[in-house]
């Protein structure tokens, strides 16, 4: 009271706050837990608040160079020990290199008595000589409450609590609580009454036989906070907290292309293939051929010696990499250098946050630059609609946001409406492609189109491809007069207008030699006439010769007979 | 002639007793003077009592297992017990040490409760 009172003078200070080192965490308390105060942690049996307080301390011992001291009254500290290690936390080394205090208050009920008037003095003794062996800045109880089964007397118990929050707060030690969820009340008795600056709920619920971790600041006094409920996981690193509402959308984008693997797919788009960073739906019915599909991205993305990440909810590597095998696909030498991680495991197997939180740990690790999920739908089950489309648009924003390309899969109930996607995710993805099969004359052929494409001008034709040995290759539809045809009536088809091709071009020789034969007559015809036009134009000059001839004669003779006749 | 009363202890040795105080507080003041009288008032019993102040031995806390203030240990015979408090309520410090005083000359009747 007097610091505040001697407080008030100055300007108000902003309420400072101390990293947790918990992923996620310090972003949604935005900035981690009140300095020097202390925050209840509580939650109901096996929640996980142990694991926080914990993992509080020896982050702030390993990461931010702060002692902690851990005062335990349920579990011995070499029990604590075995727990946490399991979370990749030495804390007997932590204890050994003194940077964190273990000391076990046992309170057994059961072998103690009282007579008359007592107080906590031992417990403030014990805290005070540990903060003081480690020079302590992070406190952690657990379980303080523990005590009010050992002690009857509540009324000391409750002002020795409340002289130990004023000896806490006096000290500046920022102080983790954990506490038992009460029925109807936070904590069974009532420590949220004290301690009012930071209450951290958390839950551990199951919905389908999938079991669900949620945390949820409910009170932070004096600061911002998020107020969602945030899924969390505890795996072989901890703690990791994921921000429900870290989306943004503020991304960088690129203008690379990178290819789809196939070739004619890459022309269907602009012959460039896909947007680097982009998410691409890859949507189909079953056998349609999705994951050959995204079998070939991944392909040319270690072929361009690019990090990939496989996440398959349906079928084990082996067998995806043999199936592949089968269709020119070998996935298996990317696994050998390297570059692809192949990770799968049911749908089932977690509930959905959990999903979320080790595929950002994967990728976190791997590092890639190609995802592929094969395929999301898979995570229905057992999870509602809602949930999934939230989980997925965080993970596509948070893939984006990498400047990762992924490839999501999306497994079409068959004879629905194909191009509604049950997840309803297909307005997140940037380029959706779309395949599906065509039903004709007894037979199914595969069919492929880019419903969409974001940022390019896509070919909006409808192609069948066939899946080969060498990988899937696209084939020009056949537009025909009966609409496309697909299979082996388009085989038929061309069948019969190559038939006709035929036809026609036999047609067209007969017609050409008809008319060489005609035009080789009337050759024959020309020369012939043109012979008796020679004999008639030679007849004509030897009538005009001879009769010059004759003139010429009869001008003789006339001299011959003047000459006789000796005129002049 | 006879001792006013006649103390029944189960184990035939010497009782250790330890008791916890922090500095001289009113609390650990009246607990030290309680036991005090306890032990004169039952004195067929041999006891051998320490008074441990942990404000100059704090790492005694932790290695005996001290919480509250004032506490009394019976180290012996085992199993050790703990009485907390100022020890102003004899009756349950007799009951809590597991020493019993024979029914015909106790001023309190009480039953005597066999702790277990």
């Amino acid at each position: 009271m007097a610091s505040r009172a001697k407080r008030s003078g100055r300007k108000p200070q902003p309420l400072e706050k101390i990293p947790t080192g918990i992923p996620g965490f310090d972003e949604i308390s935005g900035g981690g837990l009140p300095k020097g105060r202390t925050t209840i942690v509580c939650g109901g049996p096996g929640c996980g608040k142990t694991m926080m307080g914990i993992e509080f301390l020896v982050r702030g011992a390993q990461q931010f160079n702060e002692p902690g001291v851990l005062m335990a009254f349920e579990e011995t500290p070499e029990d604590i020990a075995t727990n946490v290690a399991s979370l990749g936390f030495d804390i007997q080394d932590l204890a050994d290199k003194r940077k964190l205090f273990l000391d076990f208050l046992s309170v057994e009920p059961s072998d103690i008595s009282e007579s008359g008037d007592y107080d906590l003095e031992g417990m403030f003794i014990r805290l005070e000589h540990a903060v003081e062996a480690v020079g302590a800045k992070r406190v952690m109880f657990d379980t303080l409450e523990a005590l009010f089964s050992s002690f009857s007397n509540t009324v000391v118990l409750r002002a020795e609590f409340r002289r130990l929050f004023r000896w806490l707060k006096d000290r500046g030690l920022t102080t983790i609580l954990t506490a038992e969820r009460g029925e109807g009340a936070l904590t069974r008795y009532g420590l949220e009454e004290y301690v009012s600056d930071c209450v951290i709920l958390l839950d551990h619920r199951t919905r389908d036989q999938i079991s669900a971790r949620r945390l949820r600041i409910v009170k932070y006094r004096g600061t911002k906070h998020g107020a969602d409920e945030y899924p969390f996981l505890i795996d072989e690193r901890g703690i990791s907290i994921l921000p429900l509402s870290s989306l943004q959308l503020q991304h960088e984008v690129s203008n690379d292309r990178v290819s789809s693997g196939i070739a004619d797919l890459d022309e269907m788009l602009e012959g460039k293939g896909y947007f680097r960073g982009s998410s691409v739906l890859i949507a189909g019915t079953a056998g349609s051929g999705k994951t050959t599909v995204s079998a070939s991205f991944v392909d040319a993305a270690c072929t361009r010696g690019e990090r990939c990440l496989y996440i398959d909810f349906e079928e084990s590597r082996h067998q995806v990499a043999r199936n592949m095998k089968s269709v020119g696909i070998d996935l298996d030498r990317w696994v050998e250098k390297g570059l692809l991680t192949h990770e799968a495991w049911r749908p089932t197997q977690f509930g959905i946050e959990m999903h979320l939180l080790r595929i950002h740990k994967l990728i976190e690790n791997v590092r890639p630059q190609c995802v592929v999920i094969d395929p999301i739908t898979n995570l229905l089950n057992g999870n509602n609609d809602k949930e999934v489309h939230s989980m997925l648009m965080r993970l596509m924003d948070f893939l984006k946001t990498s400047g990762i390309t992924a490839v999501f899969v999306s497994l079409t109930a068959g004879g629905g409406e194909l191009e509604k996607t049950t997840v309803g995710i297909s307005s997140l993805t940037d380029t959706w492609i779309l395949l599906r099969d065509l039903e004709l004359n007894g037979e199914r052929n595969r069919c492929v189109y880019v419903l969409k494409s974001r940022g390019m001008a896509h070919s909006n034709q409808l192609r069948e491809f066939k899946i080969t040995e060498r990988g899937i290759k696209l084939i020009p539809a056949y537009v025909g007069p009966t609409g496309v045809l697909t299979g082996s009536s388009r085989i038929s088809q061309e069948a019969k207008e190559k038939a006709e091709a035929i036809q026609r071009e036999l047609d067209l020789e007969r017609k050409q030699q008809e008319l060489k034969r005609r035009r080789l007559s009337l050759q024959a015809q020309v020369a012939s006439l043109e012979a008796e036009l020679g004999a008639v134009e030679k007849e004509s000059e030897g009538l005009v010769r001879e009769n010059k001839e004759r003139e010429q004669q009869l001008e003789l003779d006339r001299e011959n007979i003047a000459k006789s006749r000796g005129t002049d | 002639m006879k001792p006013k009363a006649e103390i029944l202890s189960r184990s035939k040795d010497i009782l250790e007793l330890r008791l916890y105080v922090a500095g001289q507080t009113p609390k650990s003041l009246t607990a030290i003077s309680n036991l005090k009288k306890i032990c004169a008032e039952n004195s067929t019993t041999k006891y051998h009592v320490e008074v441990i102040d942990l404000v100059r031995n704090p790492s005694l806390a932790r290695d005996h297992q001290i919480v509250a203030i004032p506490t009394l240990v019976r180290s012996l015979p085992v199993p050790v017990c703990k009485i907390i408090g100022d020890l102003s309520d004899t009756e349950r410090v007799l009951v809590g040490l597991d020493i019993r005083i024979s029914k015909t000359h106790t001023k309190k009747k009480t039953k005597s409760k066999a702790k277990d």
